[in-house]
């Protein structure tokens, strides 16, 4: 190997070893608890100060690229699951519309298929934000938000459990089409489950959102200015947590996002200083709301416009076989954490990709914590990170 | 919009090395690897197009070739609008010593500090002008790029058996 090709490394040995004598080199995780997976972060410090921040990744890399680049895009729909696996659906969901795309099948689509894919997803959606939020908590401090998010997003699991067969999961959503229709009466369950979770939130509302201590931890902390944000490629709630009204789902307006009705909540600085940690934690609380709304719309939808047949068939549309021309796609979505996006790159007369490579929000998202972290208590250094809501499984791929 | 964007960048940078790639449903621009660096400082800055967005950037291996691309994807928040740019790498051979070598934008988009590194890490191409360049996802010790098509499996890596079946 070329010594060049060997600087970068030789460039961070020599800092980690010229610490000086006022500093002090401390390793968060890999198993912490509070970076929300295998992180490891190797802090620089000086007492309580962090000087530096140096992210190592890779503890739960599992080669999702090539592993895709091995096998049509079917049967990679599973892996997709396990990148970010606290919103399975959206992953699918962004995955599929690309091959969609590709195939120029998308707009075929029975509008039935679309709204139940909006439906799943919006409801992992608030699964998701529901471990963000409850985790968040516990990072600062907080356990009852935990212990009832966790209550309430186990109401989602069950529900998509029974539409799927699994519990988080799902391969649920096929190219061209779902793996079953909703189960017989789920679309009332789900309805009984918005009106239970309504006031669930209020509640939430006042045990931590305007809670004095949780402000204290979280107002002013790890502030993230617009434009850094931008040049970092951050993207989801922290993006909008810095006052910029991005939404892939209004800019793309994908699916049948187009013909519902639903605001983008951005930060606003209420507590503090505009994207604060406070800002990103209430954004998403803010969006759980959005995403409630959504499925109220989605299940009026499917119960009168679009309601079930007993003929109805989601996999009319599944190709047997994939069968496209050579060429090059970038998908991209609006996930729970951010954009989630797939370039392809396809290869004449096989069904097997030549490239596939997954951008995750979490991954981009997470590559601006060295910025947030420098000079910050290491006591904030944890709340910037649980405030960043990252999933370990698609920060390493 | 897009038009208009390929004649400016053409009468600014040379026709030969703007071209746009037929390739994809998108709108991408082939990109000659000198002007990388002036043309992405361009994009990011004008007004007309304010791609402030680097969303993402892939290499991709055309074995048995010995050649390589990068694809940098680019969106602009201002005015909704997304771009594709790609270079072509060829090499002589693919010996672990002669990477393709392509100027970093990482400090254009921050974005592509640890895009660039994945790229490093996994395809095996080296970025010259990048401030931090080492392995991301794989272990710093580790031998070769997996993500190159003729990649082979180590039989061990520090004593643990690693061989697929």
């Amino acid at each position: 190997m070329l010594e060049k090709y060997n600087q970068g490394y030789q460039q961070y040995i020599d800092r980690i070893a010229s610490v000086g004598s006022t500093e002090m080199v401390i390793n968060m995780g890999p198993q912490h608890p509070s970076t929300h997976g295998v992180l490891r972060l190797e802090l620089i410090t000086d007492g309580e100060i962090v000087k530096e921040v140096i992210p190592h990744l890779g503890y739960l890399h599992r080669c999702f690229d090539k592993h895709a680049e091995s096998m049509n895009y079917g049967k990679s729909i599973p892996f997709t699951d396990r990148l970010d696996y606290l919103s399975s659906m959206n992953n699918s969901h962004s995955f599929v519309m690309g091959v969609e795309r590709m195939l120029g099948i998308e707009d075929k689509l029975p509008k039935r298929v679309e709204y139940i894919r909006v439906l799943v997803c919006e409801l992992n959606r608030i699964a998701s934000h529901l471990i963000a939020i409850g985790t968040y908590g516990i990072d600062i401090g907080a356990f009852t938000p935990f212990l009832w998010c966790f209550r309430d997003r186990e109401h989602i699991m069950n529900m998509l459990e029974w539409a799927s067969g699994s519990r988080m999961l799902y391969n649920y959503i096929w190219v061209g089409g779902l793996f079953y229709d909703l189960p017989v009466n789920f679309e009332d369950r789900c309805k009984d489950f918005v009106k239970y979770f309504r006031p669930k939130l209020d509640e939430l509302d006042e045990i931590l959102t305007n809670n004095e201590i949780f402000i204290q931890r979280t107002a002013n902390i790890g502030v993230l200015p617009a434009d850094v944000a931008i040049n970092y490629g951050c993207s989801g709630p922290m993006l909008r947590a810095s006052g910029i009204k991005w939404d892939l789902r209004r800019i793309d307006g994908y699916s049948v996002y187009p013909e519902l009705d639903f605001e983008i909540p951005v930060g606003k600085g209420l507590m503090g200083t505009l994207g604060d940690c406070w800002d990103r934690y209430k954004v998403r609380v803010d969006e759980v709301r959005e995403s409630l709304k959504i499925i109220d719309q989605c299940l009026d939808r499917l119960m009168s416009d679009f309601a079930r047949l007993p003929d109805f068939d989601p996999r009319a549309l599944v190709p047997k076989k994939v069968n496209l021309k050579a060429q090059s796609y970038y998908v991209r979505a609006e996930n729970p954490k951010g954009e989630l996006g797939f370039y392809f790159e396809t290869q004449d007369k096989t069904d097997v990709p030549r490239r596939v490579k997954a951008r995750g929000p979490s991954f981009n998202n997470l590559s601006v914590l060295p910025e947030l972290g420098k000079g910050v208590l290491i006591a904030d250094l944890i709340a910037i990170l649980g405030s960043i809501d990252i999933v370990l499984g698609e920060v390493d791929r | 919009m897009i038009e208009n964007l390929i004649k400016d960048l053409q009468s600014r940078f040379g026709e030969s090395n703007i071209k746009v790639y037929d390739g994809s449903k998108q709108d991408t621009l082939t990109i000659d690897l000198s002007v990388l660096l002036e043309l992405c400082h361009y994009l990011r800055d004008n007004e007309l197009y304010y791609f402030d967005f680097l969303a993402n950037i892939t290499a991709v291996d055309y074995h048995p070739d010995n050649r390589f691309a990068l694809v940098y994807n680019l969106a602009s928040l201002v005015y909704q609008t997304q771009l594709s740019l790609r270079v072509e790498l060829s090499v002589e051979n693919r010996d672990k010593d002669n990477l393709p070598e392509v100027p970093s934008i990482s400090r254009i988009w921050r974005t592509a500090d640890w895009h660039e590194r994945e790229a490093f890490d996994l395809m095996g191409i080296y970025f010259t002008g990048h401030s931090d360049l080492r392995r991301i996802l794989l272990p710093d010790d580790w031998e070769g790029f997996p993500l190159r098509k003729d990649y082979e499996d180590a039989d061990s890596y520090h004593g643990i058996p690693i061989k697929g079946e």
